[in-house]
């Protein structure tokens, strides 16, 4: 199979550019008679409606839930990236593109970061525009902080609640144009299926949730925002319903899947606390601006706390390994995630861990109260000397910077992390990995697209903070209301697209077949069950460290799985209702097919970068050992149904930037 | 910790609903959802139906979430959503009631599960500021008051959740609308259609079957970000500013 990534050519600096005047246009009395159908209201797939809409499309917008506005890009906390500069410290498009290719480990295309890093910008000009409340310094400017991997500051929050800010912005656009008529909006619909014709997207089958109907939606193409897979571990920072199905249905309908295994596990979450639990909490990136990581350097210490003797406060600092700083001086508490995730986990195999399981390690705010406070202290004349006064000061400074999530902490765990530092372990958060797409955003199935996390394309083998929101929103509002032109003017004379072709029969009786047989099954087990048993399977051999003889018993334990759960699973409820377990059954059937290629993925991937760090590929100080001659590659896997699945490859050429070897320290 | 539920169990809108007692046994480190997920899993294994509840983030911020326990809307702890609610504030024997939200605007679909999609029609009544994708000026083209704009941070924090509706007698949504319009009307950029914006949102409320307001301000007790009802005031100042010299019919 030949992969066309159809990067423009032409230099670096020029190709979108360039690429975007010369690009077909459909004009304003066709594209009123062209429809597009967005599923998913996320960044993404809100900010694309929203944007089409306004072009003078006819969209369908589709969503699992109640409302648009719960999409679970509301839940993104520390910020979002721009080259803007404004802080004056050497930022540049060029250096946010340096940073995301070094971030992402050599493993993203070059065009398609460079031209994220390009729109940045444009993307804060639009959301200042529709009224997000950004941070602001006291002139009334925009503030700014920094995040992982990188040297200056270009983040751009809204208190811990960025991702909700962002979101409010791009649902109130799509709102905007639902009353204007350009989009219809389609609330508690779930896509089960999509309808390709003569080779191209043309529709989705939808499950209307509150009454179990299936309804047949035709268009002229699909895009597909539908966010990434960390739920297929169970345990992730993911919201409950956030599910890979969408995608997964045109997986089966023959689009091609990109680096499935590159997931990312974010550093600093709230510890698993029991067996009951449901999901992970994030404390945001942005915490490491400010807080130190550690654990006690004298084993008899770590003993103590975990059996409640001693407190962490009462650990001398000379007693205390701030291992992040240890290791890696140069960014220090501010390393990219997967280098942080990956040293919490290796000081708590060590046997450093600081909570009753071994898995946990300090945060700690006590050096930036102090700073703040006696920063406070100074500027209103008072005494630096008075600790109680000062550390007053310092707590208030961080309560307006970081508030929300200490307040969240202290609901969730009961300890009060202004007074005793945080405890932290890494967790699923993010996957780079997803549906192939061009530099149109298209994947191989024409008239198919995919934007956000749902795509593969920028963040290669790990995505840096604040990047996320960044790539959402630039999808969403400033590639694909241009790309899907290449596409569409080609449609112009495409009529209406009927639903009662057989190509939507086809697929409503399969996907009706395939709820049927989940409902027939009638087993023992629930749901529920096997998605834990799957998410245990996924973490302990496809998680933040792998290796090839894991890997192959992952692989035939998940086969093992996947054949029960069709002989055993239980689905109560029935299929012409609402009925959340039906819901989450045709979900997890889904995780344990995509959980295998994730596993074949990392199984090929002989080599560490990013996310995907194999045991077998160190160094020997224990850093990732990238194999560039063998692995400057996307692997794009082929389902193929019920066969063997197939890998092909898309080589990544560096023309503008040298392959490194990481470095932080 | 040994708890008796009695949860509401409705099978749809059409037909009538009645509480049911369960026993659950839970631990004081779960999160009040995360007790009922041990419920409905028990009630699976005893292939009985499972209770429906709205969920997602489990993160208290994207308001899907929406139990009334023990009569008040996200349970007894001030500033909290029902996702983040732990058990600890609970105690070993209690009997907890769990009702959906009562309002005339949001029917009931299922069990605990009901309809805030009216919540949807008042934001596209006008809750937006008209901008086009690609128009904007630069971002620090307009400076913004620190003060003004962390007012304005305030009542956008607002989740959508309908906590304040459920926790009115009248069942108004004056909270949740006003905290929209005081969002975009306290900004600059949202100054040049406060007048459309004000008078489209409050008659879609009207519309929409919420109640009036009188005061009572159950509502700002009740909400899970604490949106303060100064945001009410100040919707019935740009109400009746926009009414008096308001050119429209």
């Amino acid at each position: 199979m030949k992969l066309d990534a159809k990067i423009p050519a032409g230099s670096l600096e020029d190709k979108w550019r360039k690429y975007r005047s010369t690009m077909n246009l459909v004009a304003p009395n066709n594209k009123r008679r062209i429809e597009i159908i967005v599923v998913g209201t996320g960044l993404a797939g809100a900010s694309a409606a929203a944007s089409l809409g306004e072009l003078g499309y006819h969209v369908k917008a589709f969503t699992f839930h109640d409302s648009p506005r719960r999409a679970h890009s509301i839940a993104a906390q520390g910020g979002i990236n721009a080259a803007k500069n404004y802080q004056n410290d050497g930022d540049s498009v060029y250096r946010l593109f340096y940073d995301t290719i070094k971030g992402g480990d050599y493993r993203s295309r070059e065009a398609n970061v460079y031209r994220l890093a390009e729109v940045s910008a444009d993307i804060i000009d639009q959301c200042v525009a529709q009224g997000v409340p950004f941070a602001r310094e006291y002139g009334g400017l925009l503030e700014n902080r920094s995040f992982g991997g990188v040297q200056v500051s270009r983040t751009f929050y809204a208190r811990g609640q960025t991702g909700q800010q962002l979101l409010i912005g791009a649902y109130q656009a799509l709102s905007r144009q639902v009353s204007l008529g350009t989009v219809e909006l389609y609330n508690r619909h779930e896509m089960l299926d999509l309808v390709v014709m003569d080779g191209k997207a043309r529709g989705i089958i939808a499950r209307n949730l509150l009454t179990g109907k299936l309804e047949r939606h035709a268009a002229h193409a699909v895009i597909l925002a539908t966010g990434g897979y960390g739920n297929v571990y169970y345990l992730s920072t993911n919201a409950m319903n956030c599910n890979v199905t969408a995608a997964w249905r045109a997986v089966h309908r023959g689009a091609l899947m990109a680096n499935p295994c590159f997931t990312q596990i974010h550093p600093t979450c709230i510890p698993v606390s029991g067996s009951y639990q449901s999901k992970l909490t994030l404390m945001s990136e942005s915490l490491r601006n400010d807080g130190r990581v550690w654990v006690p350097k004298n084993t008899a210490d770590v003993e103590a706390i975990r059996e409640g003797k001693r407190s962490p406060v009462d650990i001398k600092e000379e007693d205390r390994d701030y291992y992040l700083e240890r290791r890696y001086p140069a960014f220090g508490n501010l390393v990219p995630r997967d280098v942080a995730s990956r040293a919490a986990k290796q000081v708590c195999d060590d046997g450093f861990g600081v909570n009753r399981s071994g898995l946990a390690v300090y945060l700690d705010f006590a050096s930036a109260i102090e700073r703040y406070g006696k920063s406070q202290a100074h500027q209103q004349g008072l005494d630096t000397n008075d600790q109680a006064l000062v550390r007053q000061l310092g707590e208030k400074v961080v309560e307006q910077k970081y508030g929300n999530l200490f307040e969240m902490y202290e609901k969730i765990t009961g300890t009060n992390p202004y007074k005793s530092p945080m405890m932290i372990y890494p967790a699923v958060h993010y996957t780079m990995g997803g549906l192939w797409v061009d530099y149109n955003l298209e994947t191989n199935i024409p008239g198919l697209f995919a934007l956000g996390e749902c795509n593969f394309s920028d963040h290669g083998a790990n995505r840096l903070g604040a990047s996320a929101l960044m790539q959402g929103l630039a999808d969403g509002y400033f590639v694909i209301p241009y790309t899907i032109g290449q596409f569409l003017s080609g449609e112009i004379r495409t009529p209406s697209i009927k639903t009662d072709a057989p190509e939507f029969a086809a697929a409503e009786k399969a996907t009706r077949e395939r709820l049927e047989k989940l409902m027939s099954i009638g087993g023992s087990r629930s749901v529920e069950s096997f998605h834990r048993e799957l998410g245990k399977i996924m973490w302990d051999y496809c998680g933040m460290s792998r290796n090839a003889e894991g890997l192959k018993t992952a692989r035939e334990k998940i086969q093992a799985l996947r054949k029960e759960y069709w002989q055993d699973v239980f689905v109560p409820g029935s299929m012409d209702d609402f009925n959340p377990e039906l819901e989450k059954a045709a979900r997890v059937a889904d995780f344990m097919e995509l959980g295998e290629m994730m596993i074949l993925d990392a199984l090929d991937r002989n080599e560490s970068c990013g996310g995907h760090f194999r045991e077998e590929y160190q160094t020997p100080e224990g850093e990732a050992l990238r194999d560039d001659k063998n692995y400057a590659y996307v692997s794009v896997w082929d389902w193929n149904g019920e066969g063997e699945p197939q890998l092909h490859k898309e080589e990544l050429k560096f023309e503008n930037v040298e392959l490194k070897t990481r470095s932080y320290k | 910790m040994k708890l008796t539920l009695k949860i509401w169990r409705q099978k749809s809108a059409q037909t009538a609903g009645a509480f049911v007692s369960y026993p659950v046994e839970a631990n004081e480190h779960m999160s009040f959802l995360e007790m009922l997920d041990v419920l409905n899993e028990s009630l699976v294994e005893k292939r009985e139906e499972p209770v429906a509840f709205d969920h997602d983030c489990r993160e208290g911020i994207c308001g899907t979430c929406d139990l009334v326990i023990n009569g008040r809307p996200h349970g007894p702890l001030p500033g909290t959503t029902t996702c983040q609610l732990h058990m600890r504030h609970f105690k070993d024997g209690e009997t907890i009631t769990i009702e959906p939200y009562r309002a005339k605007a949001f029917p009931v679909v299922k069990d605990l599960v009901v309809d805030r999609s009216a919540f949807d029609r008042v934001i596209q009544a006008g809750g937006f500021i008209s901008v086009n994708t690609g128009q904007a000026p630069d971002g620090n083209a307009i400076p913004i008051e620190k003060d003004i704009a962390a007012q304005s941070f305030d009542a956008a924090a607002c989740i959508g959740c309908g906590a304040c509706v459920a926790a009115c007698p009248n069942g108004s949504a004056m909270l949740f609308t006003s905290a929209k319009v005081s969002h975009l009307a306290l900004l600059p950029q949202g100054k040049v259609e406060h007048n459309r914006r004000v008078i489209n949102m409050v008659h879609q409320m009207d519309k929409e079957g919420f109640g009036f307001c009188s005061n009572i301000k159950a509502c700002e007790v009740e909400c899970p970000k604490e949106i303060s009802t100064v945001n009410i005031a100040r919707m019935n100042r740009e109400y009746y500013s926009a009414m008096i010299g308001s050119t429209e019919k």
